[in-house]
């Protein structure tokens, strides 16, 4: 069974996903390098990361190998940050539309602290 | 194959929801096969998600409220060398510098199950000593960016004022993770080197303390994304 407290995977598992982690971290990085704008920049930022994430997860941290009561435990609870990110998108658009409804514009100036 | 039989598969292995049932209604343990140690790493990394998650979303929403232009990371960030300027050039390499440790992490832990006494704690110094590269890299980059770019927690000349405070925030806390994760590393490598866990013939220390390595990669891939890409 491969569910043993000793997991043994070949050296070449974890070279193989180090290699893709390292494929990935460049195409994000050439992202940036050729300034590729607008929805297509936000969807392969969110894209690599996940994928990098997921890898890290489930291969370098073994997750794929534990049994489902520890990956649901662990792997579910982060959830709820997604409702905090959604209560925080309203609160922040309220915020940014009563600072554009109510504030003058003025010039921001900068100040020297040192 | 019937039911009743795919059924008590899945619980003997843990697999599926109704494994996942089963684990959690034994009436024993519920992690089977994951020592204490393990788990409590798990939940520990499971409360910094946590707070790391709460300082992105802190983030999210002053960047989305302010009325000033966020500064441009990809140039706040660029690097000259040799009189041609590479946007981020310096967070890439930290970034490569931190995958490569945590590949060798991953392969600490792996000769620790092979228990390869040298290896592991080879590779779990070299680990150690990326994250140490890593910290260095980031002293330089708080050095410039405080000293010559005039950032500051609560101003800095290229836009909004949050930038500052956001930056030191976050990258402060992962760094003081980095810094805590290579003093841990170095500790669980001499232990290994000294051949405690032979004695003990028992290696989990090594795979937690990986996890945790991990989990510090795992925050800087939200981080770069998030802060230095979006």
């Amino acid at each position: 069974m491969e569910k043993t407290v000793h997991q043994t995977h070949p050296i070449s598992t974890y070279l193989s996903i180090w290699l893709l982690l390292f494929v990935l971290s460049t195409f994000s990085y050439l992202v940036d390098f050729f300034q590729i704008e607008g929805n297509m920049r936000w969807f392969l930022i969110l894209l690599f990361m996940f994928l990098k994430a997921g890898l890290i997860i489930s291969v370098f941290m073994h997750m794929k190998w534990e049994r489902m009561a520890i990956r649901g435990a662990i792997l579910l609870p982060p959830l709820a940050l997604l409702v905090f990110v959604a209560l925080m998108v309203i609160e922040s658009n309220y915020v940014s539309d009563t600072h554009a409804s109510v504030f003058v514009p003025v010039t921001f100036v900068v100040e020297s602290h040192n | 194959m019937s039911d009743r039989v795919q059924i008590s598969e899945a619980v003997a292995s843990g697999e599926g929801l109704q494994g996942m049932v089963a684990d959690w209604s034994s009436d024993k343990d519920t992690f089977k096969n994951v020592p204490w140690g393990k788990a409590m790493m798990w939940v520990f990394l499971l409360s910094d998600t946590f707070i790391f998650g709460s300082f992105l979303i802190g983030y999210m929403s002053v960047r989305m409220s302010t009325v000033v232009p966020w500064p441009n990371p990809s140039e706040v960030f660029a690097l000259n060398i040799g009189g041609t300027d590479f946007p981020l050039i310096l967070i890439a390499i930290m970034t490569f510098i931190l995958i490569s440790s945590s590949g060798t992490m991953a392969m600490a832990v792996n000769y620790g199950y092979q228990r390869n006494r040298k290896r592991t704690a080879m590779l779990m110094f070299i680990t150690a000593a990326f994250g140490l590269s890593f910290v260095g890299l980031q002293a330089f980059e708080w050095t410039k960016l405080i000293v010559e770019e005039g950032v500051r927690p609560w101003s800095n000349p290229m836009g909004a004022p949050q930038f500052g405070s956001i930056f030191f925030m976050i990258t402060g806390f992962h760094g003081l993770h980095v810094s805590i994760g290579v003093i841990y590393l170095t500790i669980i490598g001499r232990k290994v080197l000294r051949g405690d866990y032979d004695r003990r013939d028992d290696y989990q220390s090594v795979e937690i303390a990986g996890l945790y390595w991990h989990f510090v990669d795992l925050v800087w891939v939200f981080i770069f994304a998030f802060f230095y890409l979006w």
